[in-house]
């Protein structure tokens, strides 16, 4: 036996996975309450006491432990660029991809309320950007100076035209900033290059933000670094598509993760025009990619998702699920702000478990719908064209869905049916006809932590455990 | 109006709904050799995103190619987005089959005009090389 601890302080729970690395085999899991204002491993020793209860494991034969987090807020992240959909874009996708959340992001010149901006969203790190390598120098060196001025004191990652890279960093130095640098998000216009940028955000993070956010104490105890919890899903989406060593993947893939507070989407497909004929528009898109919206969320955002769908089609999906409803004093409005308040809330009810999912795959509509990629026709003088812009999802092979709804949820592979494509708004290229499968037993994230240090291992566990699923209909 | 800076930088694309593309193929590969950065945008590239590429490389110039014959439709307003986004200074040509064959041959002044008069610098009938492109260009930056 050959034991290991994956452990997730998440924002409400600090969840531990036990995986046997020698038998490839899940052991247990357990959960306690994330608490992080006072001292952040009494949670910890709370869920290690269960899984010790619950699955009979002996913390002496605990051989490897690895972390995530994104309690305190997660990483936050302010994204500066010059134009929205160029060097903005590539810098919002570099913060995403190394699992930040961005609080604010801003185009060309910024101001000083904009500063104002920034100092109140209390940023972890600012990525700054702007401009292609011997483009546009001006508008980064003007947001430099702003930001050197500024009370910022995060530390501030400058990923911008190479030529003014050196001037910026000690503008920024002489101030007393904490000053990093990478290589170019948007080097040329056509060559999207974040991975540089990502990998300082993750040293930043292991160096700076573990402290910052109380996480020391944890960071003790797993022995090693703490890394962003959506990084950790990220890297077990691109290992279970693409493979390890001598163990194949199961081929392009979309995770849908549906949360308390957020909604992430991550998939791992490559971009690929939807007849030979399309013309595709915008930045190239990377085969793995990360959205993440924070505005939908089935606790701390269930009022946003409410609001999207409106009472009278909540109701109506929600008596297609439960048609007993009708006979209570079900009151939706109550129902969501008693979850917006009680984020920690598990329904035990059919009731309660029904209005979840209701929420849950409001939710991952919309989510996937603004993940993937776009194609509509377009008229012109000369006949018609396909213009597609972001990424085809539509052949993509398989479809994943994560979280605590698709543990304890009732059907929760209604969640991962709203997804797919819908005839009705053909122009979203959302997955066509892909395998489906459930992460019951919540292990995501631990197979990205297992993956950067045991990926073959990591990879068997992940094919062995994920459930397909079938649609009704 | 004088530019403050050259940074020898171009963007290329062919505009509108327009798909025809070698001609921008063949200018994008002439001013690299001559040392120019180029912002390659390929075919059916709206307004906008001549402008976008521009704001970021800091080009000098934006040259669009229109094949199909709309040239002057999709063209205007292309001067008065470039002021609004800060590139007032930007030269601006235009060159291709701008308008129908027989009409470059016919009545090129006045197809010159035209351009010129929604804000185009130079317009440049299809019997342009890309030699000659590139010597224009060098002669408005003031580099020969
Ligand atoms: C190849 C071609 C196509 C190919 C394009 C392939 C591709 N991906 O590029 C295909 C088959 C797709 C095609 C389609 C069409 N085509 Co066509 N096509 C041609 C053809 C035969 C050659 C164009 C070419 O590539 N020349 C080679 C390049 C190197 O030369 P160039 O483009 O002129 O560029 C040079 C200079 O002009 C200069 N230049 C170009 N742009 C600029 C810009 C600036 C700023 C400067 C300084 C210089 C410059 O640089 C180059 C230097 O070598 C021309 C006829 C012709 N001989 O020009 C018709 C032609 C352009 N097509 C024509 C038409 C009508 C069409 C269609 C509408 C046909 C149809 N009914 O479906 C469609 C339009 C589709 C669309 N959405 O745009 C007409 C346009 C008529 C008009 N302007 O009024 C032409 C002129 C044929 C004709 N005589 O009728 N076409």
């Amino acid at each position: 036996m050959s034991v290991c601890l994956l452990i997730d302080f998440g924002s409400t729970y600090t969840k531990i996975l036990a995986v046997d690395l020698a038998g490839e085999v899940i052991l247990g899991r357990a959960q306690a309450p994330t608490t992080i204002e006072t001292d952040v491993t009494i949670g910890l020793r709370k869920a290690l006491n269960e899984l010790v209860d619950s699955c009979g494991l002996d913390l002496d034969q605990v051989e490897n432990k690895f972390a995530s987090s994104s309690a305190a807020g997660g990483l936050k992240m302010a994204a500066i660029g010059l134009v929205p959909e160029l060097t903005l874009e590539a810098a919002r996708r570099a913060c995403l991809g190394a699992g930040a959340k961005v609080v604010c992001s801003y185009g060309f010149e910024i101001d000083k309320e904009v500063v104002a901006e920034i100092e109140a969203a209390r940023c972890d790190i600012v990525l700054l950007c702007g401009g292609t390598d011997g483009g546009d120098k001006r508008v980064i060196t003007h947001n430099a100076r702003l930001l050197a001025r500024s009370g910022v004191d995060c530390p501030i990652l400058v990923a911008g035209n190479r030529v003014v890279a050196d001037t910026i960093r000690e503008m920024l130095e002489r101030e007393g900033k904490r000053v990093y640098r990478a290589t170019n998000v948007l080097p040329t216009l056509d060559i999207v290059q974040v991975e540089p940028a990502q990998a300082l955000i993750r040293d930043i993070f292991i160096a700076h933000i573990t402290h910052a956010k109380g996480l020391d104490k944890a960071a003790e105890f797993v022995g090693g670094p703490i890394i962003p919890t959506p990084k950790a899903t990220l890297q077990a989406a691109a290992l279970l598509a693409d493979g390890a060593e001598d163990e194949t993947g199961i081929g392009s893939l979309l995770v849908v993760e549906v949360g308390g507070a957020t909604t992430n989407i991550h998939s791992v497909a490559d971009q690929s025009p939807v007849t030979p004929q399309t013309v595709i528009r915008g930045l190239p898109e990377s085969r793995v990619k990360r959205t993440v919206e924070g505005d939908l969320g089935i606790r701390y955002n269930a009022p946003t998702i409410y609001d999207f769908v409106g009472r009278d089609t909540f109701m109506t999906k929600l008596r297609a699920l439960h048609p007993p409803v009708d006979g209570t004093d079900f009151d939706p409005d109550r129902h969501i702000d008693y979850l917006s308040e009680n984020v920690g809330h598990v329904p035990t009810t059919e009731l309660g478990l029904s209005a979840d999912i209701v929420l849950a795959e409001s939710a991952a509509s919309i989510a996937v719908e603004r993940h993937a990629g776009t194609a509509r026709q377009e008229f012109s003088v000369v006949g018609e064209i396909l213009v597609q812009h972001g990424k085809n999802l539509l052949e993509v092979e398989n479809l994943i869905g994560t979280g605590g709804i698709f543990r304890y949820g009732l059907h929760p592979e209604r969640v991962l049916q709203a997804a797919l494509f819908n005839p009705n708004r053909p122009w979203s290229l959302k997955p066509k006809s892909p395998k489906s499968f459930i992460d019951r037993n919540y292990m995501m994230y631990g197979i990205g932590l297992l993956a950067e240090h045991f990926p073959a291992q990591a990879l068997r566990i992940a094919k062995k455990y994920l459930k397909e699923t079938k649609f009704e209909g | 109006m004088k530019r403050r800076h050259v940074n020898k930088a171009v963007v290329i694309g062919t505009i509108g709904a327009d798909a025809h593309m070698i001609g921008g193929w063949v200018l994008e590969k002439a001013f690299r050799e001559a040392g120019f950065t180029v912002a390659f945008l390929g075919a059916v590239v709206p307004q906008q995103e001549f402008i976008n590429a521009a704001i970021e490389i800091d080009a000098d110039a934006i040259l669009v190619s229109s094949m199909y014959g709309m040239g002057l439709l999709d063209c205007e307003g292309l001067r008065d987005k470039c002021i609004e986004a800060g590139l007032d200074d930007i030269l601006l040509y235009v060159g291709g089959t701008v308008a129908a064959p027989i009409e470059l041959e016919k009545n090129w002044p006045e197809i010159e005009r035209r351009f010129r008069e929604i804000g185009f610098d130079r317009a440049f009938p299809n019997t342009c090389t890309a030699e000659e492109a590139v010597q224009a260009l060098k002669t408005d930056l003031g580099l020969e």
